[in-house]
């Protein structure tokens, strides 16, 4: 057993996939940044349901709801011109951050719903302006009621972001399976290295989403509590 | 010839209309394991979300370790361990059965969920009321907790039906001879990777998009009949937050 992992974590293995490690967790922080900021965007623009502005947001959000992620991984890595984004694994961020747009938006659209009506007809009869409403009553709220959703779509991600080996980004999953790969070069690869890896992937992935999984429990008691 | 050079350029989807039936008989896959998934789906997390509502300590653990295990693992390690790993112990499955076990068991954590929320939305006098009637713990489950549960979980099981025919997806990447492998694999083939997106995107969204309207639609109607409180509907929704 002891050799069995000695043959799979070898210091220019365990190197690898860190380094994959790293950029699973690095795409998935990154991408629900960018689709916080996306997604409320799209969020308030629904809200004008009868504007052409508010159409084209729902468009928007239920074809991606409504269709695979692998499918704008996919789309994203092989038609995005190579002038336009370079490296693939931006591409397939850009994809994979087009699609958790639409179920952040979803969030604060939800979000923005639960607030009381009486809020906004106050805040107008203050002299407030529309704009004005949003960005110091309507949002500053909004947020604080759905962080717990929002970090609980840093687990989706990071689930999701190992849907990236189909197009070889090098994120951790795509790591162990070439660490699986070149192993076959060195040793025999018997059920015990096959098991360790899987082992190990699980436990990775589990540590991490779980610790966050409580969080965003304990989250949701104290905002049920106050 | 001069044709165009766009990865949008019609005759690219003229080629792929002439191969649709590689397109249907894909379709037909991935419908066929998403409805079997389904049922596995829907058998686990009936099952495992009644017993997560049970007072015996020991039964509530069981089901919080396996509802944790798969939430908390992406699919596509799940499926791939099936497919690479499983052999190596002398169990091979097909491609057809990794999809229906891997979609089923994952998405079966996340109805257990949402029944548990379910159960545990209905007030606790209802079982007072009913035990003090005479109502075993089975018959109060059978006659007055579960058809009202029922009734309230269907917008959020609709949605989960929803995620799960897009997560059969992850048959694309163990060569599962679903929609999205042969959408992949046509696409490659015949570097056309836009029209056939496009069709196979249009495919998923025909099957999807009634399901999500109508289970927005049902959740509108009982809360507007009173069967539910919107905040209540909410709380539930939310367990299946990190699918």
């Amino acid at each position: 057993m002891l050799q069995v992992i000695a043959d799979v974590f070898t210091p220019s293995n365990t190197r690898f996939i860190l380094k994959g490690l790293a950029l699973t967790v690095f795409i998935s922080i990154g991408v629900v940044l960018v689709s916080i900021v996306f997604g409320t965007v799209l969020a308030i623009a629904r809200t004008y349901e009868k504007r052409l502005l508010g159409k084209i947001a729902a468009v928007y959000i239920e074809t991606f709801r409504n269709t695979p992620l692998l499918l704008w991984i996919i789309g994203a890595v092989f038609i995005i011109p190579r002038s336009l984004i370079g490296s693939p694994m931006m591409r397939g961020s850009f994809g994979l951050m087009l699609y958790t747009s639409s179920v952040i938006s979803e969030i604060v659209r939800g979000g923005i719903n639960s607030i009381h009506s009486g809020q906004y007809e106050a805040a107008r009869s203050q002299g407030f302006n529309f704009a004005q409403v949003l960005f110091f009553v309507v949002l500053p709220q909004t947020f604080e009621r759905i962080i717990p959703s929002l970090m609980s779509q840093i687990v989706t991600t990071i689930k999701d972001t190992s849907f990236f080996a189909q197009v070889g980004i090098a994120e951790f999953f795509w790591s162990m399976r070439n660490v699986m790969s070149s192993l076959s070069k060195n040793v025999v690869i018997t059920t015990a290295h096959v098991f360790v890896i899987y082992v190990f992937i699980a436990l990775v992935y589990f540590v991490i989403n779980f610790t966050l999984s409580c969080a965003v429990r304990a989250m949701r008691r104290r905002l049920a509590d106050a | 010839m001069n044709r165009s050079t766009s990865p949008f350029a019609w005759w690219r989807f003229v080629k792929l209309f002439k191969d649709w039936r590689v397109f249907l008989d894909a379709l037909l896959v991935t419908v066929g394991v998403a409805l079997a998934a389904l049922a596995l789906a829907v058998a686990i997390g009936a099952v495992l979300g009644i017993i997560s509502t049970s007072r015996r300590k020991p039964l509530r653990a069981v089901t919080r370790v396996y509802v944790e295990f798969f939430q908390n693992i992406p699919l596509v390690i799940i499926a791939f361990f099936m497919f690479n790993a499983l052999p190596y112990a002398g169990i091979m499955l097909s491609t057809a059965t990794i999809g229906i076990l891997g979609v089923g068991f994952y998405h079966g954590a996340y109805v257990a969920e949402v029944v548990r929320a379910g159960i545990e939305s209905i007030p606790k006098g209802q079982f007072e009321a009913a035990h003090s009637q005479g109502f075993s713990y089975f018959s109060t489950m059978i006659h007055v907790v579960l058809p009202q549960t029922l009734t309230i979980i269907l917008p959020p099981l609709t949605n989960q039906a929803v995620n799960l025919v897009k997560n059969t997806s992850v048959l694309a990447m163990i060569s599962g001879g679903d929609l999205m492998y042969r959408t992949n694999s046509w696409a490659a083939d015949k570097a056309s990777y836009a029209p056939a997106l496009v069709v196979s995107g249009a495919l998923y969204f025909l099957l999807c998009f009634p399901l999500a309207t109508a289970a927005r639609a049902y959740e509108k109607r009982i809360i507007r009949a009173g069967l539910v409180t919107a905040a209540t509907e909410e709380k539930i929704i939310a367990v299946t937050d990190s699918e």
